[in-house]
């Protein structure tokens, strides 16, 4: 089963929402959907499920065309972000419903409803009705009716980001384990890298109802194809800044001098913009071969072992990602420093030109 | 003396005396307010166990004589309870027309967007404005000359001209509320449309389903003006048989007491039954 996407678009009162998609999913992976709010993920989801007709194009099911067959006869399964469960009927009947609809047996319903149940790790509330359930046993129940049907394509739209943080790291790990037992079609929504780069696969970025990139999930999270991606695979985004080669040498805005790079060093001098993730970049001049940058502090976060520095420097706004509690005050002057060999280069068009070599074994 | 030594102890019985009165004048008025609201109910009881030498004799605020003739008259002669009959006849009817009517009207105007959708939605109350009383000409003559008039389903079809709108109101804002989601999960999960709509969505409003029928019960167990011209003899209502009650020998009173009562229990049960319902209908919905 492989699902294909040819030159779909999607108008709603002539404003475009999703513009020429072509795409292919595999089966046995996880295809993540990752994109800003409003990047049209939700959007592709539902021309994918058949909740809505494309303007344009074609949607092929191993081959088959089923761009016009209505959603009741496709064999797809779908979990919103908000806990979509029938609320007058119980757990079990729940999670029995999409069965009885296919007319399987009672033996055969009961066993997989309960099988499924008990992976969901909600084997023991099958009485209960939604309601007097917790939001992340609520979702469980959501995904086990996904689940529990052959489903050709099952699709997950952010189903994590209405759960508390300790629910969304267990539930992923549950998903992982999921995702690779199964031979379907698997389609993930989600706004936070994180996920993508968890849930492994391939990553298909969206921006502004296009696809700007698509392939397996490292390849396209070290080696992001513009500005647009760089931005959205990275948590907090990438800090950008202008920049020159000339003759071998690299510079970054006035002050910054340094040796190009090895692999910066085959580009032709002109303008450049870089890019560094906000983790790449320190508070320390270890071996002396980092560039040193100046700036003002705007607002230091600090989220447990880690400090979220917000800098600003002249018309340009970074941001420092650090290990350890750092303390700093409202405007206070910072170095930061960058290692030249962690630097993306985008042309100017925000094509991307040269990635780190060195950033491509580890996968943070 | 010692008493006045200690200020505390002085001041105690003022302060929780003043609690107390705090507390009670609230609990007076809430009691005057019931006592004047029960006034004219208990009045129409009174005099509906009284002979009717009694009720036009000597001013009483209780029945001396206790008489059950009014009520066995009521229940015994023919021309008495087949009004009650004809009566919750039509306005069951009419509550099962308007429902059937309005809940798949409420869905489209809440699931879809179609042209006019608004303009329609709100033309629909807009019905609602105009008195009742403007419609019998025309719903007289109309019913006379298709052969509906003095039946049920004359009075039923009126009244529901001016429940339909209430009930699509009423639903739509109970139908908005359940996420459009909903009906999608159920599509892919393999529910045809009316195994959902029966199996899924009707439970999800039963309380609006219960606040509609109750609007559409009242509106028709309290409107006289046209049911009572629509009918003659085959479905005339209890309220247009109250009114024969003057007779040559004058007007009886006791009867027309016991009738009014009989009158108000339907209403009573029906609030009794969806008083629940009603709650949650007033917080949630568009009542």
């Amino acid at each position: 089963m492989t699902l294909r996407l040819e030159g779909i678009s999607k108008y709603v009162e002539g404003e475009m929402h999703i513009d020429r998609v072509d795409m292919a999913c595999e089966p046995g992976q996880a295809t993540v959907l990752l994109g800003l709010t409003q990047a049209g993920k939700t959007t592709l989801m539902r021309l994918m499920a058949g909740l809505d007709r494309p303007s344009s194009g074609r949607i092929l099911m191993d081959d088959r065309d089923v761009t016009r067959v209505p959603v009741r006869k496709r064999k797809v399964a779908m979990v919103y972000q908000q806990f979509i469960n029938y609320p007058s009927l119980s757990i079990y009947d729940n999670i029995a419903s999409p069965l009885k609809l296919a007319r399987i047996s009672k033996v055969e319903i009961d066993r997989r409803v309960r099988a499924e149940a008990e992976r969901m790790q909600i084997g023991h509330l099958l009485d209960r009705l939604p309601a007097e359930l917790s939001g992340g046993q609520q979702q469980r129940t959501a995904m086990a009716r996904a689940l529990v049907r052959d489903a050709q394509l099952l699709l997950l739209d952010e189903p994590l980001i209405n759960l508390d943080y300790k629910l969304r790291e267990q539930l992923r790990e549950d998903l992982q384990q999921i995702f690779r037992e199964r031979d379907t079609v698997i389609v993930y929504a989600t706004t936070e890298p994180l996920e993508a780069l968890t849930l492994g696969g391939s990553t298909a970025v969206m921006h502004e109802g296009r696809l700007v990139q698509h392939g397996p999930t490292p390849e396209v999270y070290h080696r992001p194809a513009s500005v647009a991606v760089s931005q959205v695979f990275s948590d907090p985004p990438m800090n950008l800044f202008a920049g020159e080669l000339d003759n071998g040498e690299l510079s970054l805005g006035a002050e910054a001098r340094f040796k190009a790079p090895t692999h910066l060093r085959d580009l032709p001098s002109g303008r450049y913009r870089f890019g560094v993730r906000p983790g790449q970049m320190h508070l320390d001049n270890r071996d002396q071969a980092r560039m040193a940058l100046t700036g003002e502090v705007e607002v230091a976060e600090i989220a447990g072992s880690e400090t979220y520095i917000h800098v600003r420097h002249g018309e340009a706004a970074w941001v420092v990602q650090v290990e350890g509690v750092h303390a700093f005050g409202l405007g206070d002057p910072i170095t930061v420093y960058i290692d030249p060999d962690r630097l993306f280069a985008f042309d100017s068009a925000g094509r991307l030109v040269a990635a780190p070599a060195s950033a491509r074994p580890d996968a943070t | 003396m010692t008493r006045n030594q200690d200020p505390r102890s002085a001041a105690a019985p003022d302060s929780t005396l003043g609690t107390a009165i705090r507390a009670r004048v609230p609990n007076a008025v809430l009691m005057l307010y019931i006592l004047f609201l029960l006034l004219p109910l208990y009045w129409l009881l009174k005099m509906s166990l009284q002979p009717n030498s009694e009720i036009v004799g000597a001013f009483t605020l209780y029945p001396a004589t206790v008489t059950f003739d009014n009520y066995i008259k009521i229940f015994t002669d023919s021309s008495w309870y087949t009004g009650y009959l004809n009566s919750i006849y039509y306005v069951g009817l009419n509550t099962i027309i308007s429902l059937l009517v309005a809940l798949p009207a409420a869905y489209a105007f809440s699931r879809y967007r179609f042209m006019g959708d608004k303009h329609l939605f709100f033309w629909l109350l807009t019905n609602r404005m105009a008195p009742p009383a403007v419609f019998l000409l025309p719903f007289f003559q109309l019913y006379q000359s298709v052969g509906l008039f003095d039946t049920h389903l004359a009075v039923a079809l009126a009244h529901t001209l001016f429940n339909v709108p209430l009930a699509v109101w009423i639903l739509e804002g109970f139908m908005s509320g359940v996420p459009k989601e909903m009906d999608e999960t159920a599509y892919l999960d393999g529910y045809s449309w009316p195994r959902f709509f029966v199996k899924i969505f009707l439970p999800l409003i039963s309380a609006g389903v219960g606040v509609t029928a109750f609007f559409c019960f009242m509106f028709s167990w309290v409107e006289l003006l046209l049911a009572r011209t629509l009918t003659s003899t085959d479905a005339k209502p209890i309220a247009a048989t109250m009114t024969r009650t003057v007779s040559a020998s004058g007007m009886d009173w006791g009867l027309l007491a016991a009738a009014g009562v009989l009158t108000l229990i339907p209403g009573a049960l029906v609030i009794w039954f969806v008083r629940n319902h009603i709650a949650k209908g007033f917080a949630l919905g568009r009542v």
